[in-house]
């Protein structure tokens, strides 16, 4: 047992909470155990978020991109305590260590998080009329009396572009988009601070998208949401967000304001993810740089920089020594050894 | 609240009413589809202009289902010149993948049926087949050869039980596998697996479909397509699955792959950005018509149905801040119970007095820019 448990390292410089963040995660590591043989031994890790840092300023949206399969729902789920146990690193909630609570604090936490799933279609029961569904979470917790209940979905409903009179269909009576509204309603309908939006808009048209997307910025606005936003669409990702940060493999590669990133990205990923994005003018000048081949496995993850084996500006020192995150502009964080001498 | 029958509800009594109809005139079209020995003269005809690939020309494909008649396809008229690529874009449902599996008559029958219109093939020799009549014996021969299709759904398009080698195998041995051994339709999939990028092509053909990812999937897909160098490949939407950096991997194989067979290509896609970057025709439908189609510097320089322009105002572009995005107003009109007026008037912000009247007929802008839409009009005295 004791070498596995050196292979999951757990340093890391605990952060002192500072009330504009909102959300404070560091260092944070979900690994998942991968099982083989009769008795099930662990064999290895597949290391999904290992070791992502960084802080969400109340009230903005922080888009989370990547290729998939690179942790960033992972990462979502893990802020929010719905995949089990940490691996290691802090997740700081108004201060307030999430996985140091107990079971009672908890339930009280889950009403300020919420998340929204990526797919309208399988998120939501289809043995529960509408109005169930968005008032299931709110009667549990207790959030109204008896007496204003109705009044309250019937509220919620409206604010998130539902008609209220649709409180007693089923989901199957719904296109994409109202479903993906009433995702939206039964998160917000607990009073949330922080809401995690994985992938709402992926499965649906582009009109459709459009419209899902406004309706989250209002509320926004209406309700001084805060928002994780894990996308791998850039093109929303730049229309909504604050700050993006952007994922390799586990790793947060790059992460800073979004004007700076998409004007100036610095990590070779990030370049190369940006200029991948189709740009809807034939004229457009087209400067890709292509990655070569695929995203290598997260169980048995490159040595050194995991990017070394796709990159295009690769040293030799990338593949010995992993980067540490540096501070470029102010607030514009990279990890990678190009930048070791700024 | 009293129970009010939703829109379009139909009684257990009129279903039945419909079926039955709907059974009559399925069973009319399958008794002629189900003939042997079908002249030739029936579906060998011209192409109206020898450089296209395929013409399709006032083309209705209906479904006829228990709640009444699908119009999927209601008068689609567009060609694809050799070697060119043409962009079909759309949201769902307007009738982009009913277009493209009727020229692979691979529509679900008996339900689905074309009922007008014709749909022509260019076979290279003058001669050319109207793919509507076209027997399913000759029909063989064209899939593959002719015409083939990228699916979708990488995930679930290929048969998780056989390995990658032998579902290559299979297409070449079907259409082109006359007087070859098997060790020489081996070595052709191998070399096709090469071409499409899989580097251990050698390796990938023992695999199974499980072991690859989603981006290796989608290669297979397309050495499959291109087995027998087809002249027309459609891909339907083949890129929306993956991710960023694939997609461009992708498109990149699509478009120097197109160029060594020269072949054409349909691209059925919602992504504005891939039109942009790989077409040099672009059709916009709408439920069912298109609504505008032109060069792609045309339709994005001067896009000029209200369809088009909402659907370009409702994509973010990066490098370009909004405050609010383009939504469209309203939702598609129910697919079965058409208006008889210009089927975007509800949800156009546009609208001019004669919008209340009959379809729009396509006028048209330049030799290639053609719209259907009351706003262009006035300049022309056509119609």
């Amino acid at each position: 047992m004791s070498d596995q448990r050196t292979m999951i390292e757990n340093e890391y410089t605990p952060v002192t909470y500072d009330p504009q963040y909102i959300l404070m995660v560091n260092a944070l590591k979900k690994y998942f155990p991968v099982k083989s043989g009769m008795i099930a031994k662990t064999v290895g890790y597949v290391k999904a978020v290992d070791g992502v840092t960084f802080n969400l300023k109340r009230g903005t949206t922080m888009g989370l991109v990547g290729e998939s399969g690179c942790g960033k729902t992972t990462t979502g789920r893990t802020i929010l305590r719905l995949s089990g146990e940490k691996t290691g690193g802090e997740v700081l909630f108004n201060g307030k260590e999430v996985y140091g609570l107990s079971n009672k604090e908890m339930r009280d936490m889950r009403t300020k998080m919420q998340i929204i799933f990526q797919d309208p279609f399988s998120s939501l029961s289809p043995r529960l009329p509408v109005g169930e569904i968005i008032g299931e979470a709110v009667r549990e917790h207790n959030l109204v009396g008896k007496a204003e209940f109705e009044d309250y979905i019937d509220q919620i409903m409206d604010r998130c572009g539902l008609q209220p009179f649709h409180k007693d269909r089923y989901p199957h009576e719904f296109s994409g988009g109202q479903r993906q509204r009433i995702c939206i309603a039964r998160a917000l309908a607990l009073n949330p601070e922080f809401v995690v939006c994985d992938e709402p808009v992926s499965a649906l048209d582009v009109s459709i998208q459009a419209q899902i997307i406004n309706l989250l910025k209002d509320l926004q606005e209406q309700y001084k949401l805060t928002y994780l936003f894990i996308s791998h669409d850039l093109s929303v990702v730049e229309h909504i967000s604050d700050t993006v940060g952007v994922m390799y493999l586990g790793n947060l590669v790059e992460y800073g304001e979004t004007a700076d990133i998409f004007r100036n990205p610095l990590h070779p990923y990030t370049k190369a993810l940006f200029s991948a994005i189709p740009i809807p003018d034939p004229d457009a000048k087209m400067n890709r740089i292509v990655l070569e081949g695929t995203i290598p496995s997260p169980a048995n993850p490159p040595s050194g920089c995991k990017f070394h084996t796709r990159c295009a500006n690769c040293m030799e020192k990338c593949k010995q020594e992993a980067p540490k995150q540096k501070e470029i502009e102010p607030g514009h964080y990279v990890v990678c050894h190009l930048y070791d001498d700024l | 609240m009293a129970k009010n029958k939703p829109e379009g509800y139909l009684t257990a009594k009129e279903s039945r009413k419909i079926s039955r109809e709907n059974r009559r005139i399925t069973n009319q079209y399958e008794k002629e589809r189900k003939r042997k020995n079908v002249p030739e003269s029936e579906y060998v005809t011209t192409m109206h202009d020898p450089d296209n690939a395929v013409e399709f020309d006032n083309l209705h494909t209906y479904f006829f289902t228990d709640a009444g008649t699908v119009k999927s396809v209601d008068g689609v008229t567009f060609e694809v010149p050799i070697g060119k690529t043409v962009g079909v874009v759309g949201e769902s449902g307007c009738g982009k993948s009913v277009t493209s599996l009727s020229l692979m008559q691979l529509i679900q029958r008996p339900q689905g049926q074309i009922v007008e219109g014709e749909i022509r093939l260019n076979l290279g020799d003058g001669r050319a087949y109207n793919i509507a009549k076209t027997p399913n014996e000759k029909m063989m021969n064209l899939r593959g050869n002719y015409v083939s299709m990228i699916f979708q759904e990488p995930m679930t398009s290929l048969n998780p039980v056989f390995r990658i080698g032998e579902q290559v195998d299979e297409v070449i041995s079907l259409h082109n596998g006359e007087g070859k051994t098997k060790d020489d339709i081996k070595a052709r999939s191998v070399e096709l697996l090469k071409m499409v990028g899989i580097a251990n092509s050698e390796g990938v053909y023992q695999m199974y479909p499980h072991e690859l990812s989603g981006g290796m999937r989608q290669r297979v897909m397309i050495a499959m397509a291109l087995a027998c160098s087809p002249r027309i490949i459609i891909a339907d939407e083949p890129t929306t699955a993956l991710d960023v950096t694939i997609q461009a991997q992708i498109l990149d194989l699509l478009r120097s792959l197109k160029d060594k067979i020269n072949s054409s290509i349909m691209l059925i896609t919602h992504d504005l950005g891939v039109i942009a970057e790989m077409a040099d025709y672009v059709v916009v439908m709408y439920a069912g018509r298109v609504v505008e189609k032109g060069t792609v510097r045309e339709i994005f320089s001067n896009p000029c149905h209200p369809y088009t322009i909402g659907l370009m105002a409702s994509k973010p572009v990066v490098g370009k801040q909004v405050d609010r995005l383009y939504s469209i107003p309203g939702k598609v009109p129910n697919p079965v119970n058409m208006p008889d007026y210009c089927y975007y008037k509800d949800r156009c912000e546009m609208c001019v007095d004669r919008c209340a009247g009959e379809y729009p007929g396509e006028i048209s802008l330049s030799p290639t820019h053609k719209v259907s839409c009351y706003r262009y009009y006035d300049g022309k005295g056509e119609k």
